[in-house]
């Protein structure tokens, strides 16, 4: 007899050590042994990032993904939409996290009975079948220490025995009978900006990746607008399901009917096309000697277009090539580390204030005998400036329709480095 | 307390244990026992032994305990079918619950429960299910009907769910829809000839309704659907795109996906005039880029996805470059499609960009990512004509790091560059000989061993330099000795009196101590052609190579349209369509882009419309010589299709075994002659236009001694067939019977009344009585084909003849040859199966309807380009205008207009190929000249040399 599964077979997960610590079949056992497969390819990758996500065997595909020092490995056995999986499997990912506050090895080891029940709730023949974190932890609750002890207590289950509210109607996201005493309405403008700088300093490429992250603790059916002082900035957008696309599309306002709780609302880019500010700038000099074993160091950070925030947080990593043996450094503001297995150099800056600019300078040992390294090693930049959204994207106004009360709001801006590179 | 605790128990009798816990009076203790099992089997331990056990909790009013339970025996029922029936009485019961949730949970279950005896108690309480007032269980029900289909089709079918399914795309909760569109979709897939899902304009009109409001799951599942459609028309296709594109702001990326799936698709129906065209082109960009900014998993399939989108509309995403720069820290996966996605977007506007950017990619640390991109800076030479000295300079300059890889990488892709530009580059090879010691790769030691062979009359020491490989021939890889073979011919040719010696060296080392057949072989031709006319080994081997095309590594455009089709799936991530790789596909459709709407196709490609002639016009791909060996070899000798039945059964059988028996010998020496590769590069394929010399070659003189084996090898021109004199020529040999074991063949071809035949005389000289007569013909420019079989009525006696006419038609396989008229036949009989090859004259495809109107003919005549234009003189023809007129006229070539200016005559003409192809001729001719000029005009210009020689065979005889 011939199975077709459609969709997702079995799921594994494996951590770092490779240790396949829990399986699930959505039909049929595969045997662990396909995972030999994996490993195989793991072995090749050498690095835990660089393992193929989409890897072929002689009777399945696995699909996987790398979360929390975790594989989640997804056998399967025809034609599927790889991206289904994936989105998938971080949706599983994203609930272990939300119900057990991490999502690692030992959370899921110590929940292995609700990761079971979760994992039944979430997929159904290969269909996802309630995905949302609003719905499952009705059906499911999330373990608490109170809930532990009095169920041990009283007997009574962690699962729900009545059918979600929301799981049919038109707001499948939003559970019914929401109630707050204080009812609450936060938004997170966070931007983050992805640059390569030159070694020049000039910018070849950067953009910014967006985000509005929302709490909203409100009570009943609240129907939200949120409006921008600049909604042209938001030229590439994705939403939330809960937004009303044809009043984006007309008004520019968003418009919905919000999940309870934590949920992202949008994410939009603000691409290279526009400019994007670049709010630090580097000023290095790396090189090697030739023939002496020993090369200089010497890098300074300083604000650039920062609409006079202040940068903080500022952390730079650096991969240094592998002839480096170590690195003597001083750094005038902050602590440094060098790792001389990984060869990594870490430098913890903080604040930067412009009268003092922060340098680390020094000398570097390289391994003697190995010849002079070809590859410069690229700056990886981290910092936030609290208070500013770089592409200057502001909210107008938040309105709420649907309910009496009065509900408390608030907003918050925030800009960071994501992928910052600065190449040497 | 934690569920870890449940891993604790101790090995020894643990089974044991949990079996008592089971069978515990007390509630919890039983709850806690089915947790520990459950623990168990997450880590895959075998708990199947306890199933009575937990079968026995299963009656309970605790919900949880029960889905513990259901987890259980979804995992074992397979393995205790017997056991799961005690279960049955409970699911059945459950189904009936009040509680929506737990029918919903028992029906689920049970169709999870894959054992034959469990399936039949399942069909009332679905039947019920479907049609239950909640909605959760109606969706949760559809599903199970997939479910149920896998495990027994038939009894889906008897029991009328597929009826239910269908009308469940009309309920109307858009949960529901989703999830009937999901199982009618897996269960058609198993049976692609049904026609479960039979979209319409009614029903995708609810799908599009429901894809607003159902789950993000359900969005991809109606999409997937969605893209299997064929609209109508365009205005069709057009709407469907407005109602889909909201789906392009998703925060799922699958939906996206799926979304820019079935666009691509609808977009192939709409006009390019269309405003909505440009407008939709515009809205596709700005999701393919934010999937960049995901996660690296989804990164890597959504750029596996773009690399296809970017062949087929690179316009898309030409203006976004930059996202596709790499990150030193993205995954190696994601890198590598970056790469070469840049280079699919690289065009003279960006170049500048590009070649910074891979400069600087070339002095990474990780080394297949280096090599990747100095790789790409050759490509970039090869593509962009105008960057192509900014390439090579950066190649200079990263041939000075010396750093060994990437040294070795540049010198493989400046041979590339000589290639699609050569005598441009040459004063660079001075650097590249300084790094000769430092190549110990063999694809870099073969490149630059080709380099210097290629130009060894400009290197002063290229004999030196050669020499010094050749210490080491034997340890060099096969692929280094070839090339180090033809190289040193090379040089020899160029300078043939300092070389001699290196010449003889290399050609014994070739021959006569090594048993690698290729080289032997290789080494033995050019001995031979050496030692027999070094005049025409000079014409071969150093004969003009055609240059490297722009992008080999495109995906061939049928490929394309098809994986278009399949964006978002496995098969768009390997990039080979599904029936090639998944496995159990039963029965997988071929997908194929729809047709664009017949109004706009003329206005959009006037150029195409009149010429259309696929063969003359196919990107002059040339074949190489093993492939045409092995179409030849792999001609199917039965009847041809359609045809009558050419003899009884046993003599098919006796078919059959011939050609088991005589290819394999055949197959054996033959490839290993005409595989190496005369004159060029073996790395390059062929290069030459070098044709092949197909099987007159007895397989036995390929290895026999040189002094003997020379007048075989080269008597090449008596099996090749030649143009003769009349309308009809008269017929020539074309197979002499010491070729084909005492079988001659000759023959002709006519034309009349639109039908095409070749006239065939066998006559059998050997001497034994010859039957089974069959005849194939290998892919040819212009799909020429055996329209009947080959019918020899009676067995041939030795030294009888008989006189065959076989009639062809046109519409063979089609592969563009060279000469363009050249026909590769195979011959079979009772006693092998010969092959030979003859040109054809291309009068004999002149259509009967070629007469072109004259308003048409002045418009052609002007829009065709003029270097498409082709001169010939016709000389000594003593014929008069009208007399050349009433001639050519016999052959299907009509005069459309006679004009009379300074007293020479000019005939304006036209004829049309059986492919279609449109040919303009003017000719000129003077009284008193017998010289006549012609003129030829026609889209496909390869065409018209051999028009001439219709021309000249026509009016000659």
């Amino acid at each position: 007899m011939c199975f077709q599964q459609k969709m997702i077979h079995s799921l594994f997960l494996i951590n770092c050590s490779g240790d396949i610590f829990l399986e699930k079949h959505w039909k049929s056992v595969v045997s662990q042994s396909v995972c030999d497969y994996f490993f195989e390819a793991q072995e090749k990758a050498i690095d835990v990032e660089n393992v193929p996500p989409v890897i072929s065997t002689p009777h399945h595909y696995l699909i996987s993904i790398y979360r929390d020092k975790i594989f989640f490995v997804s056998v399967i056995q025809t034609e599927v939409p790889p991206l289904f999986v994936i989105e998938f499997l971080h949706r599983v990912a994203d609930t272990f996290q939300d119900y057990f506050g991490e999502c690692s090895e030992t959370a899921i080891k110590d929940n292995v009975v609700i990761v079971y029940e979760l994992l039944e709730e979430m997929l159904d023949n290969g269909f996802p079948l309630a995905t949302e974190s609003n719905i499952l932890k009705e059906l499911i609750k999330p373990p608490t220490i109170l809930r532990s002890v009095v169920n041990s207590i009283t007997g009574s289950s962690n699962v729900g025995d009545t059918l979600p509210t929301g799981q049919l109607s038109n707001i499948p996201w939003r559970r019914a009978g929401v109630k707050y005493t204080n009812n609450e309405a936060y938004f997170d403008v966070i931007e983050e900006i992805d640059a390569i700088i030159d070694k020049s300093g000039s910018t070849v490429f950067a953009e910014i990746q967006g985000v509005i992250d929302s709490c909203i603790k409100l009570s009943g059916m609240p129907d939200l607008s949120l409006s921008f002082m600049n909604p042209r900035l938001l030229d590439d957008v994705s939403f939330h399901p809960c937004i009303r696309f044809k009043r984006w599309e007309s008004e520019r306002v968003l418009s919905f009917i919000p999940p309870d709780g934590n949920f992202r609302l949008i994410s939009y880019r603000v691409s290279s096309q526009n400019l994007v500010a670049i709010p630090v700038y580097v000023k290095h000099m790396i090189s090697f000697k030739e023939n002496s074993s020993s090369g200089r160091f010497d890098v300074t950070i300083g604000p650039k277009q920062n609409m006079g925030k202040t940068v903080e947080g500022v952390v730079m990593t650096v991969h240094m090539p592998k002839a480096v043996l170590n690195m003597n450094l001083t750094a005038t503001q902050g602590s440094y580390t060098f790792d001389p297995v990984t060869k990594v150099l870490t430098w913890d800056v903080g604040k930067i204030t412009p009268q003092k600019l922060p340098n680390l300078k020094g000398m570097v040992n390289l391994q003697s005998g190995a010849p002079k390294p070809e590859e410069n090693p690229s700056l990886n930049i981290q910092f936030k400036i609290q208070q500013l959204a770089i592409s200057g994207l502001k909210v107008n106004r938040l309105d709420m329709y649907g309910e009496k009360y009065k509900p408390f709001k608030g907003v918050k801006y925030i800009t960071k480095a994501g992928k910052f590179q600065v190449r040497t | 307390m934690t569920d870890s605790k449940y891993f604790t128990t101790t090995k020894k009798g643990e089974i044991f244990e949990l079996k008592a816990e089971l069978n515990s009076d007390k509630k919890e203790k039983k709850k806690e026992a089915v947790k520990k099992v459950i623990a168990s089997m997450t880590v895959g331990k075998d708990v199947s032994a306890l199933f009575p056990d937990v079968v026995n909790c299963m009656q309970t009013d605790n919900l949880e305990l029960k889905k513990l339970v259901y987890l259980y025996l979804m995992n074992y029922a397979k393995s205790q079918p017997d056991m799961a029936i005690m279960a049955v009485n409970t699911f059945v019961k459950d189904c009936e619950d009040p509680n929506p949730l737990i029918r919903a949970l028992a029906v689920r279950t049970m169709g999870c429960i894959r054992v034959d005896k469990i399936t039949e108690y399942l069909c009332e309480p679905l039947r019920k299910c479907l049609k239950d007032e909640d909605p959760y269980v109606r969706k949760t029900a559809a599903v199970c009907v997939a479910k149920l289909h896998d495990i027994n089709a038939q009894l889906v079918e008897d029991q009328g769910f597929l009826d239910t399914l269908k009308d469940l795309i009309s309920d109307s909760n858009p949960m529901v829809v989703a999830n009937a569109v999901a199982a009618l979709s897996e269960i058609a897939e198993s049976h692609p000839s049904s026609n479960l899902l039979d979209l319409n304009p009614q029903s995708i009109n609810k799908l599009l309704t429901a894809l607003n409001e159902c789950t993000e799951w359900g969005q991809i599942f109606i999409l997937d659907c969605l893209a299997n459609y064929m609209p109508k028309d365009d205005r069709e296709a057009q709407s469907i795109c407005e109602r889909v594109t909201p789906r392009l702001s998703h925060a799922n990326s699958a939906v996206v996906l799926s979304a820019v799936k079935v666009l691509m698709k609808f977009m192939e129906m709409l006009s390019k005039d269309l405003d909505y065209y440009g407008t939709l082109l515009k809205k596709l960009a700005p999701p393919l880029v934010t999937l960049l900014s995901a996660e690296p998993e989804l990164q890597y399939v959504a750029l596996r996805n773009i690399n296809l989108i970017v062949q087929k509309r690179p316009e898309i995403l030409k203006h976004e470059m930059k996202v596709f720069f790499v990150k030193y820290n993205d995954p190696i996966y994601v890198k590598l499609e970056k790469l070469d996605i840049m280079i699919r977007l690289a065009s003279q506007a960006n170049i500048a960009q590009v070649l910074a950017e891979l400069k600087e990619y070339a002095t990474e640390v990780d080394v297949d990512f280096v090599r990747k991109a100095v790789r790409a800076i050759g490509r970039c030479a090869i593509k962009v004509e105008q960057s192509a000295e900014r390439c090579v300079s950066t190649l200079l300059d990263l041939i000075q790091t010396k750093v060994n890889y990437v040294v070795q990488e540049a010198i493989v892709v400046i041979k590339d560059i000589f290639r699609k530009y050569p005598n441009k580059y040459e004063s660079v090879i001075a650097t590249l000989c300084e790094n000769l010691d430092s190549l110990d790769e063999p694809e870099a030691r073969a490149a630059m061993i080709w380099i210097v062979g290629e130009y060894a009359e400009r290197i002063d020491n290229a004999d030196e330099l050669l020499e010094s490989f050749l210490e080491g021939f034997h340890d060099e890889s096969t692929q280094v000795q070839l090339q180090l073979l033809t190289a040193i011919v090379k040089l020899f040719l160029k300078k043939p009196t300092e070389t001699q010696e290196l010449v003889q060296q290399v050609l014994s080392l070739a021959t006569q101590d090594s048993d690698n057949p290729d080289l032997r072989d290789r080494g033995y031709i050019y001995w031979r052609l050496l030692s027999t006319d070094p005049v025409a080994a000079k014409e071969v081997v150093l004969a003009e190579k055609p240059l490297i095309s722009e992008e080999t590594d495109l995906i061939e455009p049928t490929l394309l349209d098809e994986l278009i089709c399949y964006i978002g799936t496995l098969a768009s991530v390997y990039h080979k369509p599904p029936s090639a790789f998944v496995e159990g596909s039963r029965g997988v459709v071929h997908k194929s882009l729809p047709p664009r709407t017949g109004s706009s196709e003329s206005a959009e490609s006037p150029d195409a419309a009149p010429s259309g002639g696929q063969a003359a016009e196919q990107p002059a791909v040339i074949p190489t010589q093993g492939d045409l060996l092995g179409d030849l070899l792999n001609l199917d000798l039965g009847p041809p299709v359609g045809g009558p039945p050419i003899a009884t059964s046993s003599v098919q059988m006796g078919a059959v075994d011939l050609l088991g028996g005589g290819l394999d010998s055949l197959m054996g020496d033959e490839s290993e002659g005409l595989r190496s590769d005369v004159g060029g590069s073996p790395a390059m394929g062929s290069g030459s236009g070098f044709a092949p010399a197909p099987s007159t070659a007895m397989p036995a003189n390929l290895g026999a001694p040189l002094s003997s084996g020379l007048g075989d090898l080269f008597d090449l021109t008596s099996g090749v067939g030649t143009l003769s004199g009349s309308y009809v020529a008269p017929k020539t040999v074309w197979l002499p019977a010491m070729k084909a074991k005492g079988l001659e063949i000759s023959g002709t071809f006519s034309r009349q009344v639109g039908s095409i035949s070749m006239d065939l005389v066998l006559t059998n000289k050997a001497l034994q009585v010859m039957s089974d007569f069959a005849i194939q013909f290998n892919r040819n420019s212009f799909g020429l084909a055996p329209a009947a079989p080959l019918q020899v009525h009676a067995p041939l006696a030795p030294n009888q003849s008989v006189e065959i006419s076989l009639p062809l038609n046109t519409v063979g396989s089609v592969m563009k040859m060279d000469p363009l008229n050249n026909l590769q036949v195979a011959v079979k009989n009772n006693i092998d199966v010969f092959y030979f090859s003859t040109l054809y004259p291309l009068h004999i495809l002149f259509v009967e309807d070629g007469k072109m109107e004259r308003q048409m003919f002045l418009a052609t005549w002007k829009d065709i380009p003029n270097e498409n234009e082709a001169q010939f003189q016709i000389k000594d023809c003593s014929l008069n205008a009208d007399a050349v007129s009433s001639k050519l006229q016999g052959s299907n070539i009509f005069t459309i207009a006679k004009r009379n200016v300074e007293g020479q005559d000019m005939l304006y003409q036209s004829l049309k190929l059986t492919n279609g192809i449109w040919v303009l001729a003017e000719l000129r001719i003077q009284p008193s000249n017998p010289s006549f000029t012609l003129s030829l005009k026609c889209r496909a210009p390869e065409v018209s040399q051999y028009i001439y020689q219709a021309y000249e065979t026509i009016l000659k005889n």
